[in-house]
């Protein structure tokens, strides 16, 4: 009997259990969903691949702590205050070097925002080493509630919550105001839209400042699960990446929703087939570009 | 003509170079070869530079000369610390290397090591195969291995009635070679195991196996991981009440950086083992002190390894007056090892460092005076009890008899 | 005619040329051997790559599992089975070919980023049956793999007969590419990354110039990953890492992106960086980080790029600069 087969049969466990993975799997999803959204934007406006989108969401996590271990900040007001300062960063990123290379292939933007991630990356490894620093859960939400069939931290049931509530803004913000359609406009023709006295270049800049923000948000609701680590941007940028293609390149939906059902899929694999639980999504991403090439909502770029 | 010419140069060439080569009169020469950058990167890393230059100032001059320390990042990939060590022993004249955390890392420099035989002080590296059935006679493990982490932590734990174990398992070579070795020592123990479940490498999110790991209703959590992935997982498993829930974590591998990194609250009760700890006794306090005078943190268990290692290494050559890497390793064989967190150790013929373990407990933050005051020593295990005894390692140095 | 961008004049090639292999004959007495046996493997590895990128605009982001893979079978045969050290890469690489085929049949029906994301995917596959796969020995790798003697005959365990041997092998693998770039059959390629609706219009089966380029460019950064095996006696899991891809995109286009020897100075740039700063720890990150963005906002046309210009520049005849090279823009809604 094949490995992955001895494995459903020896921990094929009691729907109670599985409903206990499910939810599991969609609060791995909202970090997915979160992140993917930001990358979604970036890419749907300004057509850049956003490969710093790791390292933005660290240093979110890394506001947060900055701001509790130095000035006495805590979890509520690192909430608005992180992402401030790093939309602050993304801005000048933008305008100082991501400005130059609109012209040019996906290619260029991919990997100058590589090299970026890496300095990020490599300097705070120089200072603050790789072990990680803790961040305590804010009191207000410790404990956990018996659900009956799972112990849910109450912390999670926000992070479900949070998650779900930017998703929901962001789609609204950007679908359905006047803002929105103005950035909406400027994606498919920026020069009719600039006739129009609408200052695109600024659009721009903001919108990979929101970007960048949005990273640093989830990074601070990750703050207290995981240790405010250098590496926790790059060991979770390409997974992803691979949550945004199989979205759909630029798809706010899809970014989305992709990311809820991926943290499902790669929760279920922890049950089943552990050891395969980090390929999961590169199996499903591999299958849906050969089969619908642009994603699920996507548009072919 | 213009050929005789280019072969005049490269015949001079060649010469220099091997005039280069031929420096077995120089300095001693010690590299420090670790991960700076990453993972374990707090473990080891610079602090370990610090512990052999250090064991290299108290030793003196050493063959009539200062002893020189250089260090380099191997970045934990085999390919770069096997390069590194080639280039180290050929051209740069390093006679010893040291501490070679990651075991991938030290399997390719043992292999280095045994080709040019020169002297490896493995410190960081945690597989038992070192000195199994990879023994070199010119290498070293010097404070630890997987064997003696699951012996203690695991007989300890089943002795005190924690005898149904469920593994959360670091999918890798380590975490199997951990898992292994714990799962024998509960099972001998007369305890049994009731699950395991493997962990990817580089796996952010616990609570699906924390899940698992609380529906086995085993009363024992066996982390056989490392690093962040152990930090992880006792951090998580505090968010699901894991503890509250009546079931223990045991940590296979902790150092003290980790346990510093989780904080007491998270970390209180967890059991470990370790060969060092800085508060123990006066002589640890001491050393401690003067370390972390010089790095601002008190020293782990792999940094005042890398102290010791090289300290006895340089106690061997002034015994006996040559680098020479034959007579050195005979001699520090024959050499017992006493220093501050080592007590009547002995380098055995498969290259295995026998010396005391112990059993920590993690203080409550009640109980702790200070940022770095985190454990409470539980059990003192003897060498010969903690270490694989000598005939059952398959070490093809040991003369069957 | 040799190729546009490359516009040396014919006489500075062959003496620059003869100089580089002189120089590369005397490298042993001067340098390091294992270094740049190291940076020879990582040279022909960056060729591979670039032969993908530079002359059809695809980029792959998986090229590691090529390397990868050749490394851990030729560094098995050899060690399990006892091949004889060029059968052993011989196996290696024609397993990296295979594997090229059925990557490049499902990844060239995708452009753009996603051409780089299925190959990404299949990439981090190769991955997972690395790390599970029992032959490969997870995380240890496959350790202490012997280098033998070449055809019975050389014995490899000294470092000068092997340089020579992965010199030879280099060579082998670059004169191919540079056959390749300047055969009818790199022509096409060039005008697929130029225009490939054009070439299709002009009667060409662009799919087949692809999927050919694309098992040619694995197979030849199999070759490297297969000599690398032999020369570190080992194969581990760092060649078949996502990050190994990304490395080789940084040689690539730090020496120059479609420029014939850009990436083998790209790979001795990117070498020599990681053994002479290795003391660095992660400043060594961080300088790759600057160099990515400095390359592609201001030298895209990396060092041999540049080279390239400021000789053209001096030749007599020509004045014009010619464009940086840049990857295939694929129009949107295409």
């Amino acid at each position: 009997m094949p490995d992955w087969l001895a494995h459903i049969a020896v921990a094929m466990p009691p729907t109670q259990a599985l409903f206990g993975q499910l939810l599991i799997g969609l609060i791995n999803g909202a970090f997915y969903a979160m992140l993917s959204l930001g990358l979604a934007v970036i890419f749907g406006m300004l057509n850049i691949i956003n490969f710093a989108h790791g390292a933005q969401y660290m240093l979110g996590a890394f506001c947060a702590w900055f701001a509790l271990d130095y000035l006495g900040i805590g979890y509520w007001p690192s909430l608005i205050l992180a992402p401030i300062a790093v939309a602050a960063i993304g801005i000048a990123l933008e305008r100082l070097l991501l400005r130059h290379i609109y012209r040019l292939d996906h290619l260029y933007g991919l990997l100058l925002t590589f090299g970026v991630a890496l300095i990020i990356e490599g300097v705070l490894r120089n200072y603050y080493g790789s072990s990680g620093q803790p961040y305590s859960i804010p009191r207000e939400l410790t404990g956990a509630r018996n659900l009956g069939f799972m112990f849910l931290p109450n912390y999670r049931a926000w992070v479900i919550f949070a998650s779900l509530a930017v998703c929901f803004g962001t789609w609204f913000l950007i679908e359905r105001t006047r803002l929105g359609s103005y950035l909406r406009a400027a994606t498919e023709n920026p020069s009719l839209v600039q006739a129009f006295g609408i200052n695109v270049p600024r659009m721009v800049t903001l919108t990979y400042g929101f970007g960048a923000g949005l990273a640093a948000l989830a990074g601070v609701l990750a703050a207290p699960i995981y240790q405010v680590s250098p590496l926790m941007g790059s060991d979770i940028i390409v997974v992803v990446f691979a949550v945004v293609v199989i979205g759909g390149m630029g798809s706010i939906v899809g970014a989305v929703a992709s990311g809820f059902v991926l943290g499902v899929v790669e929760g279920l694999t922890k049950v089943f087939y552990p050891e395969a639980s980090n390929t999961v999504i590169f199996v499903v991403m591999a299958i849906v570009l050969l089969v619908k090439p642009a994603g699920f909502f996507g548009r072919t770029v | 003509m213009r050929m005789k010419l280019l072969l005049a140069a490269v015949a001079a060439v060649a010469l220099s170079a091997a005039g280069a080569e031929a420096q077995s009169s120089g300095p001693v020469k010690i590299g420090v070869l670790n991960d700076m950058s990453s993972l374990y990167a707090d473990i080891g890393g610079k602090g370990s530079v610090v512990a052999a230059e250090m064991a290299a100032e108290d030793a003196g001059p050493v063959l009539g000369q200062k002893v020189q320390i250089i260090s380099a990042d191997h970045q934990n990939k085999p390919d770069v610390g096997a390069a590194i060590a080639r280039q180290w022993y050929d051209e740069n004249g390093v006679d010893a290397i040291t501490d070679v955390p990651t075991s991938s890392v030290a399997l390719a420099v043992n292999e280095v090591a045994r080709e040019k035989k020169k002297i490896a002080l493995f410190v960081g590296p945690a597989s038992s195969d070192l000195t199994g059935p990879k023994c070199n006679a010119y290498a070293a493990s010097w404070v630890y291995d997987t064997y003696s982490l699951a012996h203690v932590t695991g007989g300890a734990v089943v002795k005190s009635g924690g005898n149904t174990w469920f593994f959360i398992t670091a999918d890798y070579a380590f975490g199997h070679a951990l898992e292994r070795d714990t799962a024998d020592v509960v099972k001998a123990a007369g305890g049994t195991v009731v699950g395991d479940v493997q962990v990817p490498l580089n796996t952010a999110d616990f609570s699906s196996y924390l899940l698992q790991a609380q529906a086995s209703k085993a009363k024992i959590i066996g982390l056989a991981n490392a690093g962040g992935d152990t930090i992880n997982s006792i951090k998580q498993g505090a968010e699901f009440g894991i503890t509250e829930g009546g079931q223990k974590f045991a940590g296979l591998l902790i150092f003290t950086s980790d346990v510093h990194s989780l904080g007491l609250k998270a970390a209180q009760g967890l059991q470990l083992t370790a060969p060092f700890y800085h508060d123990m006794n006066a002589e640890t306090r001491a050393f401690s002190k003067r370390f972390s005078d010089r790095f601002g943190r008190p020293p782990t268990f792999d940094q005042a390894g890398v102290y010791s290692a090289v300290a006895h290494y340089l106690k061997a050559i002034k015994a006996i007056g040559t680098k020479d890497p034959d007579k050195v390793m005979a001699e520090m064989r024959k050499l017992p090892i006493n220093d501050f967190m080592t007590k009547n150790g002995k380098l055995r013929e498969d290259g295995r460092v026998v010396r005391d373990m112990y059993l920590f407990e993690v203080k409550k933050p009640s109980e702790s005076k200070g940022e770095w005051d985190m454990l409470k020593l539980i059990e003192t295990v003897p060498g010969d009890q903690a270490f694989r005894p000598l005939d059952k390692g398959d070490c093809p140095l040991v003369k069957k008899g | 005619m040799t190729g546009a961008r490359d516009g040396f004049p014919a006489r500075w090639r062959v003496g620059i040329a003869a100089l580089l292999l002189a120089a590369a004959l005397a490298a042993p007495f001067l340098f390091y051997p294992v270094f740049l046996m190291q940076a020879l493997c990582f040279a022909l590895f960056a060729c591979a790559f670039n032969l993908l990128i530079g002359y059809v605009g695809l980029l792959s982001f998986g090229h590691a599992a090529f390397m990868g893979s050749a490394a851990y079978i030729t560094a098995y045969t050899v060690k399990a089975w006892g091949f004889e050290p060029l059968t052993g890469i011989l196996a290696g690489t024609a397993v990296a070919a295979l594997l090229g085929a059925v990557f490049g049949w499902l990844a060239i029906r995708r452009q753009g980023i996603y051409f780089a994301m299925v190959t990404l995917a299949l990439a981090q596959m190769i991955y997972f049956i690395a790390v599970e796969a029992k032959f490969t020995g997870g995380e240890d790798g496959i350790q202490a793999v012997p280098r033998g003697h070449l055809l019975g005959v050389v014995d490899l365990n000294h470092s000068l007969p092997m340089y020579y041997f992965v010199l030879a092998v280099f060579l082998g693998g670059y004169a191919l590419v540079y056959r390749t770039i300047h055969s009818p059959f790199g022509q096409v390629l060039k005008a697929i990354r130029e225009n490939e609706p054009r070439a299709i219009s002009l009667g060409y089966r662009t799919e087949r110039y692809k999927l050919l380029a694309f098992t040619l460019s694995a197979t030849l950064a199999g070759l490297a990953g297969a000599t690398k095996a032999l020369v570190f006696q080992l194969a581990s899991l760092t060649d078949v890492t996502w990050q190994m891809s990304g490395e080789v995109v940084l040689m690539t286009l730090l020496g120059g992106l479609g420029t014939e020897f850009g990436p083998v100075v790209g790979a001795f740039i990117d070498v020599t960086m990681e053994n002479y700063l290795a003391s660095w720890g992660s400043w060594v990150t961080v300088i790759q980080g600057v160099i990515f963005v400095f390359c592609v906002l201001l030298f895209r046309r990396g060092v041999v790029g540049e080279i390239v210009d400021l000789a053209r520049r001096f030749a007599p005849g020509r004045t014009e600069a010619p464009p940086p090279a840049t990857v295939a823009q694929t129009a949107p809604g295409e």
